[in-house]
Parts: structure tokens; sequence; C-alpha cells
């Protein structure tokens, strides 16, 4: 019995110096030399600006203001009030606390599958989705809308969005950047990422890395 | 349903396979004993180990000793990491490792964390990413993902020494096994499986939350900390406590669908390998391979039926006019609390893949599976952890069900029972059925006693309403008595209005019955395992005769199956009915 307890008090101090300090900072200290973007969280930056992680999904919605044109931000209830942005890609919608895509509290919707608040949650994503895109996809209907854009998604924080999903807004993203179609649906195909291996998962598009490539080609024409 | 996620599901099991022998060979041969390549890097530490922790290897242990052994290590774990959750914010620890100074969380929320960890459960009330300092993670939470796992493989090797014995009382030594399990097998994984995630975009760094500006002129706060080398340890040691709250959906545990396979791989790796590795210590084997068939065939069962649900879609998709068949483009199915890359089958795989042991990581919000989708995780845990189940507990489970078989199956024909050439007796008959029956016994009382009670209801979401709310609670109990840690997450614990645990408090009902069910569940069966042991260890070995029931063989393949159903059904089918099952069948929005 004594013998047990000291071996347990040595060994459980032991362990935790060995399994607890030195190899998650040797992990660390190799990864943060061979793999630095990775392990630091593969940031994207805009003329020296951080602007988000390749991998994290953020919101492409902008502030809402006071009256058209100008004014202030409007504000509810301490939150930012927003609307989508409509030269940008959108992500999915996103349920976090604190506003969509709050990457520093991460959660899951918990809807359940015969649930009427995610029936009606769906409801009202279809409905914003279709006020956005018809006006410029006019034949869009209800059964069209793939899945990924009208529920959230698991993390809700998903980088990406099916390519069915980004064909459809690229009507609208080219409309209102004054593209053509196609050369916008040839940039969604260059950031389209194939199958993991070529088999496993879906494909998706990184809705960050779309949006900074239009960006990047309205500079190139300016 | 695609041809892909087919696909994804038959290569992912030839993949599993084909690792798996080679790993079991490999165990076998660290369990008896014997030089592997690794034992020259490693045996200089592994002696050293032994001074320092002052313990003779050599010194067989009968199955008391041992579990006394293991039970005072586990309360030494306990008592450590309920000290450093309680003490994060003290002044002695380094505001490198707290960037944020969060405060601890209340003492029933950490009772049952503590519980959790050492259990191998993972059960979380807290949110990974609003609670927990990289320091608590990594000193307190991953060490013990390490030390639970290494206790669990250690009763597996234990009752395979207890049925292979030839005399005497010997099951080992607790500490040879302990230290040769840490350095010879998950250590070395780990190592390589952490460097293979980092590689592919998984974070590992100690820098504080970053603040982005985004395109749309709004700020993003993205969380950071050492996540790779807590990520493998979590799937590897089927342990399934997430960094963030999002668990694996979260992009910086699980940025792709290679990453996706690789830590399914991860989970299954060490379950499988130790049924071959049980094979090969009998010396037959196909004693392994009847076993592993037997799991396999409950696996892919429990695959395709969780894929088919999915790939349908939901009662309320349905109802609010979407369509949900794949498209071009779009994979289409329940993509509610699903990530767009790993699609309906990537997710769907990975939920059995970590219900059927006892991983519970996940990668998609369970909560929002469909009604049978729903229904896969409550069946896979129904199974006791018979279908590969936690690390080293899923081969223990199976083999005291092995035991039930061969019982049964002796009674059947009229013969006493042999098992590898030793009568089974009352003594460990008696043992395995109770061993068998605290899981389900546990489980089925705390959720009545939750259901029952104003303090239990107190648990169930917002939006857990009608049959959903009693989904939520009756998973929950299933989930920690099953030692799994996956969850309906709506089912709340812990009340926490801001981050940092500010104005936090638990739920006391809810966090130490779950808490107490984890122990129970963990160390009861444990105890009675070892025992069982004991009582095989020193049984004389009789030749097989014409008469002798075979274990290796199909036959005994659906009679075991056949007992695990029926033990499982006859234990669970009433409650099942009243969740997922009902929401299955009708596709009534509450």
């Amino acid at each position: 019995m004594r013998r047990d307890i000291v071996t347990s008090i040595i060994g459980i101090v032991v362990f935790t110096v060995l399994l607890g300090l030195a190899y998650p900072l040797v992990i660390t200290g190799v990864s943060q030399v061979a793999f630095p973007g990775n392990a630091n969280g593969q940031k994207v930056y805009v003329n020296g600006k951080l602007v988000g992680s390749k991998i994290i999904g953020q919101s492409f919605q902008r502030p809402k203001v006071t009256f058209p044109g100008g004014g202030k931000p409007k504000e509810e209830e301490g939150e930012l009030v927003t609307e989508p942005d409509p030269i940008y890609f959108q992500s999915r919608p996103s349920a976090t606390e604190g506003g969509a895509y709050n990457a520093a509290a991460s959660t899951f919707s918990n809807r359940g599958p015969n649930d009427k608040v995610t029936e009606a949650e769906d409801a009202e994503n279809i409905k914003a989705y279709l006020e956005l895109e018809k006006p410029y996809d006019p034949g869009l209907t209800t059964a069209q809308i793939p899945v990924d854009a009208v529920n959230t998604s698991a993390s809700n924080l998903d980088p990406e969005i099916s390519p069915a999903n980004a064909r459809i807004q690229a009507h609208r993203v080219a409309a209102k950047r004054g593209l053509s179609l196609s050369a916008v649906d040839s940039l969604v195909a260059k950031y389209t990422d194939s199958r993991g291996l070529g088999f496993s998962g879906e494909p998706g598009v990184n809705v960050l890395e779309l949006n900074l490539a239009l960006d990047r080609l309205k500079g190139a024409k300016a | 349903m695609t041809f892909s996620g087919w696909l994804t599901i038959v290569l992912f099991v030839v993949i599993l396979s084909a690792l798996a022998m080679p790993l079991g060979s490999y165990m076998a041969k660290v369990y008896s004993g014997e030089g592997v390549f690794l034992s020259r890097l490693v045996g200089g530490p592994e002696r050293l180990l032994y001074k320092v922790l002052r313990v003779d290897p050599e010194r067989g242990q009968d199955w008391k000793s041992y579990a006394k052994s293991l039970l005072i290590f586990s309360l030494a774990g306990w008592l450590l990491l309920y000290a450093i959750l309680r003490t994060q914010d003290a002044f002695f620890v380094p505001h490198a490792v707290n960037p944020l100074g969060y405060h601890s969380a209340p003492w029933n929320v950490t009772f049952n964390t503590v519980s959790s960890f050492v259990t191998n459960t993972n059960w979380q009330y807290y949110s990974g990413d609003t609670t927990m300092t990289y320091l608590s993670q990594m000193l307190g939470l991953a060490v013990q993902n390490f030390l639970s796992a290494g206790v669990g493989i250690v009763v597996a090797v234990a009752l395979i020494r207890g049925i292979i014995g030839r005399s005497g009382k010997s099951l080992g030594n607790f500490w040879q096994d302990l230290v040769r399990t840490l350095l010879y097998v998950l250590l070395p994984i780990a190592v390589l499986g952490a460097l293979v995630l980092v590689s592919q975009g998984v974070i590992q760094n100690f820098s504080t939350y970053l603040t982005a500006h985004t395109l749309t002129g709004v700020t993003q706060s993205i969380a950071m900390g050492p996540v790779a080398s807590q990520e493998v340890i979590k799937e590897l040691g089927t342990n399934g406590g997430g960094f963030f709250n999002v668990n694996s959906a979260h992009p910086f545990e699980n940025p792709t669908a290679f990453t996706n396979l690789f830590e399914m791989l991860l989970v299954l790796i060490i379950p499988a390998a130790l049924v071959f590795a049980y094979g090969k210590m009998t010396g037959n084997r196909r004693q392994g391979y009847a076993i592993y068939g037997t799991m396999m065939v409950m696996f892919l069962g429990a695959v395709v039926v969780a894929y088919i649900a999915e790939a349908h879609g939901s009662p309320a998709q349905h109802a609010a006019g979407l369509h949900t068949h794949a498209i071009s483009g779009s994979g289409g199915g329940n993509m509610e609390g699903k990530e767009q890359r790993f699609g309906i089958a990537g997710s769907a795989l990975f939920d059995v893949v970590t219900t059927v042991t006892s991983c519970g990581a996940v990668n998609s919000a369970i909560e929002s599976f469909t009604g049978i989708g729903g229904a896969v995780p409550f069946a896979n845990m129904s199974a006791s952890e018979t279908i590969f189940g936690g690390v080293g507990t899923g081969l223990y489970s199976i083999l005291l069900y092995v035991l039930l078989a061969v019982f049964i199956g002796g009674l059947m024909v009229g013969r006493t029972p042999e098992w590898l050439g030793k009568k089974l007796e009352a003594r460990e008959i008696k043992l395995a059925g109770l061993a068998i029956l605290i899981t389900p016994l546990a489980a089925l009382f705390a959720t009545a006693l939750a259901t029952a009670t104003r303090a239990g209801r107190a648990s169930i979401s917002e939006l857990g309403k009608g049959p959903q709310g009693f989904s939520e609670t009756f998973y929950a109990y299933l989930s920690q008595s099953n030692n799994n840690g996956s969850a309906f997450a709506g089912y709340t614990g812990f009340i926490q209005p801001n981050a940092g645990s500010i104005g936090s408090h638990g739920v006391t009902f809810a966090d130490v019955l779950g808490g107490s069910v984890m122990l129970f569940a963990r160390f009861g069966p444990i105890v009675l395992t070892l025992a069982v042991a004991g009582a095989l260890v020193g049984k004389r070995v009789t030749p097989a005769g014409l008469g002798t029931m075979r274990t290796d063989n199909p036959t005994f393949v659906v009679l075991l199956i056949g007992v695990i159903i029926l033990v499982g059904a006859l234990t669970f089918f009433p409650a099942l009915l009243l969740g997922p099952i009902v929401q299955g069948l009708t596709g009534h929005l509450y």
C-alpha cells in the first residue's frame, strides 16, 4: 500500500513533466521550425494587415449604417447590425455567440432534426438567400438552393461553401463587380479544393481565398 | 449518397486493417517482453523510469495487487488534475500559459471534468476556448489523455495474461505495463502523428488570441493554442476531449478531409491492433480474427445506417422546402451541423468511429443528426464498447462477452463450457456478468433520475423539446457511463455567460451525477475484469477435445454478435424508443 502510494506520487509527477511539458514543447519547437505557417494558423495579411486565417471561416457581412451611403454603424443590444456585402461571396450561416464567425468561442448550433426552430431557421435563411441572389439569378428556386447555403455548419466556422453554392452567388458577384460570369466562374473553379486524396470528403470553395482573389483582380485592373 | 462516399468507407476499413495487423504483432511483442526495434531507443529511459519509480518490473502482481496499484495511481492523477484546474489563475501561473487570464471553473464543473479525463471519458461541460488555459490543457488534460489510455490498455493486457496463464497467480506488473504502453506505443505514435497533423494545418503555438480585421470592416477574434500535441493523443487514446468546444469540427483541430481520415485511423488503430495482439498472444491468430470479424460486421452495419440516414436529410429541412438529394456541386443531405470539407460520408463515418470506440470526439453536431442517424451512436454505445471500444476497454469488454457467449453456447449443447482449454465455472461467469451489467445499470439509473427530477431537467437545452429533450438526457448519461464523451451538446452542466469563467456556475446535479457515473462505470468493470483474470490465471489447461466448442470460427462470430445485440437490446430498447426512434419514425416536428 505505502509502496504504491509513493510510486504513484513519483509517477504522476514524472509523467506530468514528460507528457505535459517535454512532449508538447518539443512538438511546438519542431512545428515552429518545420511548419511555421501552419503551426501559427495560416494567417492571411493584406497590405501588412491581418485579415484572418485561411482555414477559419469568416463573415463577409458589412456593418449596416444609419442611412444609405453614410452615417454611423447601427447597433442593436450592443452588437453590430450587419448585412451581406454584395460584392463578396458569402460564407455559410453561422450562429456563434457574440456575432457570426466568432472564432474565439466556437459552438455547435445544436438544432434538432425534428425541431420547429430548425425549420424556422432554415426557412429564414432560404428567404434571405433568395432575396440576395434571385435578382441576379432569376430562375433560382428554393428547390435549387444547396443545403450548405442555409444549414449552419458544425463548428460554425466553416471556411468553405459548396461549388454549387458558389456558382449561384457568382451571378451576383459578377454583376456587382462588372465582371463577366465566366470570369468569376473560372475563379470559383480555381479556388475549389478537390476531395481529400481524390476520394474523401466533399469538394469545397474557400470563401476567403476566393474573395481575396476577386479583390486582387480589381486592383490589377485599376 | 455518392460513390466517393462509399469509396471512403471501404478504403478506410482496408487501410485500418492493413495497419492494425502489424501494430498488433508489435504490441504482442512489447507485452510479452520480447525485443522490438524501439528497444534500443527507449530501453534506457525505460530502465531509468523503473529506478525513479522504485519498482521492480520483474515482480509479478496477483489481481488484487494489480488492481490496487491501478486504483491508487488513478487517484493520484485525479487529485493532481483537480489541483491544476482549480489553480489555473493562481499567482504562480505564468502569463504566457494563461494569456487571456482565465479563471478556474467552479468546483462542481471541475469535479465532473477531472472525473471525466481520469476515466478516459472526456465528457466536457466546459468549452475549451473560453475556459481552459494553455497550461491546464497540456499539463493537466493532455497528461490524463495519455495516462487514462494507458490504464485501459494494461487492463486488457492483464486479462489476456489471465486467459493464457498456465499456472500461478501473476498477471504481470502494473508499472511495467504502464511504462511500456507509454514509451513503446502511445508516445512514439503521438510524436509522429502530431507532426503529421501540423503539416496539414493543425496549429501548435502559445500565441494569444488573434484579432483580424476582415475585408468587410468587422473584426474577428481567433483562438490559438498548442493544439496538435493534444489532438493526436485525444484520438490515439480514444479520449475525445477537444481543445476547442467544437472538437474535431474546428478547422484548427481537423483542417482537411485527409486529417479527418487520419484522425479516424488514430482512433481505431489501437483498439483494432489489440484484437490482433490478443490472437497472437493466445497462440492462435484465428481467435483474434474471429473477434475482429465480429466487431467489423457490427461496425459496418452502423456506418451504412448512419450514412443512408444522413444523406436522406431531416424532416425540418424538408418542411422548410429544401431538396436534400445530391446535385452537381453539392452532396446534399443533412448538412445542418456538418462541415463542407467532410461532407455526409466523412461525418457519418467519423461519428460511428468515435461512438463505437469510447473516443467521443465529434466532427459534426450529433444533436443535429436525423432521428435514425442519431440513433446509431445510441446503438453503438448500447453495445457497451464491444465494437472496437476504447483502447483496452474495447478488448476486455468483448472478451467478457466471449466468456458469456461460451457459457451460453455450453448450456445449449449441454457441456461444461471451455474457453481456450480452461473450464469456465460459476465464479468467473458471475464476475463477468456483473461487469457487463454495471455500465447499462449506471446509464439507465442516471437517466431515470435526471428525467424524473426538476434538478435533472434543468440541464435540457431550450431547443430540446419533446423527445429531443429525453434524447439529450439519455445520451448524456449513456455517454458518460460508457466513458465515451460525445454529446447531444445542448445538454448543459455549466452556465458561462462570458468567456474566462466570469459569472459562471455549474449545474451541481448534472455535474456530480455525471462525474459519479463515470467513475463508477469505469473502475467497477476494471476491478471485476481483473478479478476475472485472477480467476482464470491459475486454471489448468486441458487439450481441446472433439466436443469442445470452437471460438475461432464463423459460427461463434454469429453467436457472439447475437449475445451482444441481445444484451444491448434487452437493456436499452425501451429507452431508445422514447427518444431517437420515435423521432426517426414519425418525422413529426416539435
